[in-house]
């Protein structure tokens, strides 16, 4: 009988709190951001909760496997209400399925960095609002050697350069292409580079969907390119072999050493880690500094375009009066995009803004990250890195061996039939 | 008499059931799944019946067939050299005061893990651009000599493979030394003063008397290092990853399962794998028994 009680009450509890909460607005979001970076996104959650007393947001964080996470959700039908994702691959395969909620009109994108807006378009229709971005088409440099605000504005002027200097007996580059059981993969980063200046944003699109074979005249360049630095002896500090036996972390340390090694480094934003980590007393920006790859064919990309990464807010049909969401859900991801979000979370996040109206000088305090925010605010195109958009058999696989094989001697043609046999395989077509 | 029926079951029973869950199952469950394609599930709605596909892939893709050659290759020198100089370190050995001394030394890289050892390793063949200080033990001395400095993981066909082989050697020679060493201790004392009284030479003392009755030893050793060596993935995966035409076949089966999750084609080269050490086993147990019945 006393059981009884117990559970009559409880019950009604329970239906009691289930009408409450009916009538509570709630956004739940999902995010794989870490310590750091999670506590950051909380103060956002905390802002957003503060102008919207009325709204509860519930935030759910999957630091593993979480493409696997959403999907097995979405096949169960309940997945959160907006998720910040790096895969853009993921987002079109998921707006094509319907899951996910077309923004036109919904979301205000006006503020957004220009490079990147086009690529929260899947078919036409905008499913994407970036969140943050990161970039790789980098190259440093010491500042005690080369000046400050050095910059090599095109291909010409860099070949020059690394021709005059190795007349001197001295090789420009210092490259690493070791990476333990991931070599290969800077290799990877500077043909993608290389790729979207000589070929073209569509066409690397076209490549990086295996829509044209690796033995394509543009990709054949494009190895071509990247070869001519690194299988030249005088080019590159130690050359190829130099290339790939040194370490990606340790290759800009080159740069630093009196006399340097070398002077001029390839590699995205976080390098600089690894630079302070070996020079603890360097000053970014003051010691050493970046200025973007340049262009190559300036005929086939508007401007420099950029290599890089980053998270897009996407939001998943969970029922609602707005094209199968609420409006709730929308203020949220508007709130995320906005210049006062930006500004609370982008330095902790340790990234760059999404939104161009952010104050640069107060969230930027890095020089370095300043000046990358400078080029990507210049940047036209935008792109992500292709080798991770690729299947893991070939953006993990043949085309890090590929780039291996490339580089310690082995016929161009050889390794691109190697890599396009593993590419029709894993794509399948 | 009754008990004794199912008596010897209850004992055999529990090992039988362990065996045939831990061993029987998997293996049956990885050769039905190599003739499926790829995917992370084992049997999923989206892994699809490939036929022979992954044993295709395995007897005529050209990067299986370099694993395949690199592992004979590996079999070869690895065994050979393991043996040989096991042999002879302890025949030597035998004669030398400090024996016990160099025998441990000799002995403790037996002791180092694979993956310790490849770093090891990796730091005697690092290279460093010309002109600047090699940090590689091996660089350093072919540079004092007066020569360039070599890439020696990087050097195909012949030199990165070796490199990694002489890693493996130095890990499994004390190993194999210990044994012989035992076995050599084991043989009369006067049958080999028998040999010497008689005129022979210290040589002909060796090739006549020592190795014929170390003969049973080195069998069981030399197959023992085979099966070692068809399995080697650790040294490669460390140092080399299997690029430079390095690859083995038993890190090619971690790069498809582990990185490109085609659990099919890594099931086949798991089979391959198997069929291949199995006849080893198999007369290593044969000669095992036989030398417990001739005992």
């Amino acid at each position: 009988m006393r059981y009884f009680k117990v559970l009559v009450v409880s019950l009604l509890l329970l239906i009691g709190s289930v009408a409450v909460f009916g009538e509570q607005k709630v956004v739940r979001v999902m995010h794989g951001w870490p310590a750091q970076q999670g506590e950051a996104f909380d103060k956002v959650v905390a802002a957003f909760k503060a102008a919207h007393p009325d709204i509860d947001v519930v935030v759910e964080v999957v630091g593993r496997d979480r493409p696997a996470i959403l999907a097995t959700r979405l096949a169960a039908g309940n997945p959160p209400d907006v998720s910040p994702i790096p895969w853009l691959g993921l987002m079109a395969e998921w707006a094509r399925a319907g899951y996910l909620v077309p923004l036109d009109g919904l979301v205000d994108v006006s503020e957004q960095v220009e490079a990147l807006t086009p690529l929260g378009y899947v078919d036409g229709e905008l499913y994407g609002v970036w969140q943050s971005a990161n970039i790789k088409s980098l190259v440093w440099y010491n500042v005690n050697e080369l000046g400050p605000n050095f910059n090599l504005p095109t291909w010409e002027a860099l070949l020059a350069f690394t021709k005059g200097l190795a007349v001197a007996g001295k090789p420009a580059w210092s490259i690493g292409l070791e990476s333990g059981a991931a070599s290969g993969w800077p290799g990877t980063d500077w043909i993608e580079d290389i790729m979207l200046r000589t070929a073209g944003p569509e066409l690397y699109d076209k490549w990086v969907a295996h829509e044209i074979p690796w033995t394509h005249p543009a990709v054949r360049r494009a190895f071509e390119l990247f070869g001519e630095i690194v299988l030249n002896p005088d080019y590159v500090l130690g050359g190829p072999v130099g290339a790939l036996t040194t370490n990606f972390g340790d290759a800009p340390a080159a740069l630093f050493t009196d006399p340097p090694q070398a002077y001029l480094h390839r590699q995205a934003t976080f390098i600089q880690g690894f630079i302070l980590n070996t020079y603890p007393d360097l000053v970014p920006g003051e010691d050493f500094d970046v200025f973007p790859f340049p262009p190559i064919d300036p005929e086939a990309v508007d401007g420099i375009p950029i290599l890089g990464a980053g998270d897009v807010s996407v939001v998943f049909k969970t029922g609602g009066p707005l094209r199968g969401t609420r409006p709730e859900v929308i203020e949220f991801v508007q709130f995320l995009a906005s210049k006062e979000a930006q500004e609370i979370w982008i330095r902790e996040l340790g990234e760059l803004a999404a939104n161009k109206t952010v104050d640069a000088d107060a969230i930027y305090t890095n020089p370095i990250t300043r000046k990358a925010w400078d080029i990507l605010l210049n940047a036209k195109v935008f792109r992500f890195d292709g080798s991770d958009l690729m299947p893991g058999a070939v953006g993990a696989g043949s085309f890090w061996q590929g780039v291996l094989d490339y580089v310690s001697g082995v016929p161009l043609d050889t390794v691109l039939e190697t890599i396009e046999q593993s590419a029709i395989e894993a794509y399948g077509k | 008499m009754r008990t004794g029926r199912w008596q010897p079951w209850l004992f055999v029973g529990p090992a039988l059931i362990i065996i045939a869950f831990f061993l029987v199952y998997p293996t049956v469950m990885t050769i039905v799944r190599s003739f499926f394609g790829r995917g992370q599930e084992l049997f999923g709605p989206n892994v699809q019946f490939v036929g022979l596909a992954n044993w295709k892939y395995v007897f005529t893709s050209p990067t299986m067939l370099l694993a395949l050659r690199n592992n004979a290759f590996w079999v070869v020198m690895f065994t050979f050299f393991t043996v040989t100089f096991g042999v002879l370190l302890a025949v030597l050995l035998d004669r030398v005061r400090y024996e016990r001394i160099i025998k441990s030394i000799v002995f403790v890289p037996a002791a180092i893990s694979y993956v310790g050892a490849s770093i090891i390793w990796k730091f005697v063949y690092a290279y460093r651009a010309e002109g600047l200080p090699q940090i590689g033990l091996l660089n350093a001395i072919v540079v004092a000599l007066g020569g360039k400095p070599v890439g020696w993981l990087i050097e195909r066909p012949w030199i990165n493979n070796i490199c990694l082989i002489v890693v493996g050697i130095w890990i499994w020679t004390g190993f194999c030394m210990v044994i012989f060493s035992a076995a050599y201790k084991n043989i009369p004392r006067a049958l080999l003063e028998a040999a010497r009284i008689d005129g022979a030479t210290e040589w002909q003392v060796f090739r006549k008397v020592t190795l014929p009755l170390l003969g049973p030893t080195i069998a069981v050793v030399a197959t023992t290092m085979v099966v070692q060596v068809l399995k080697v993935f650790d040294i490669v995966f460390v140092m080399t990853n299997g690029a430079y035409g390095t690859e083995v076949i038993a890190n090619r089966m971690y790069k498809e399962m582990f990185n490109f999750f085609n659990y099919g084609r890594a099931s086949a080269i798991a089979v391959v794998l198997l069929f291949l050490i199995v006849p080893f086993m198999v007369s290593n147990l044969r000669r095992f028994t036989q030398q417990g019945v001739t005992r």
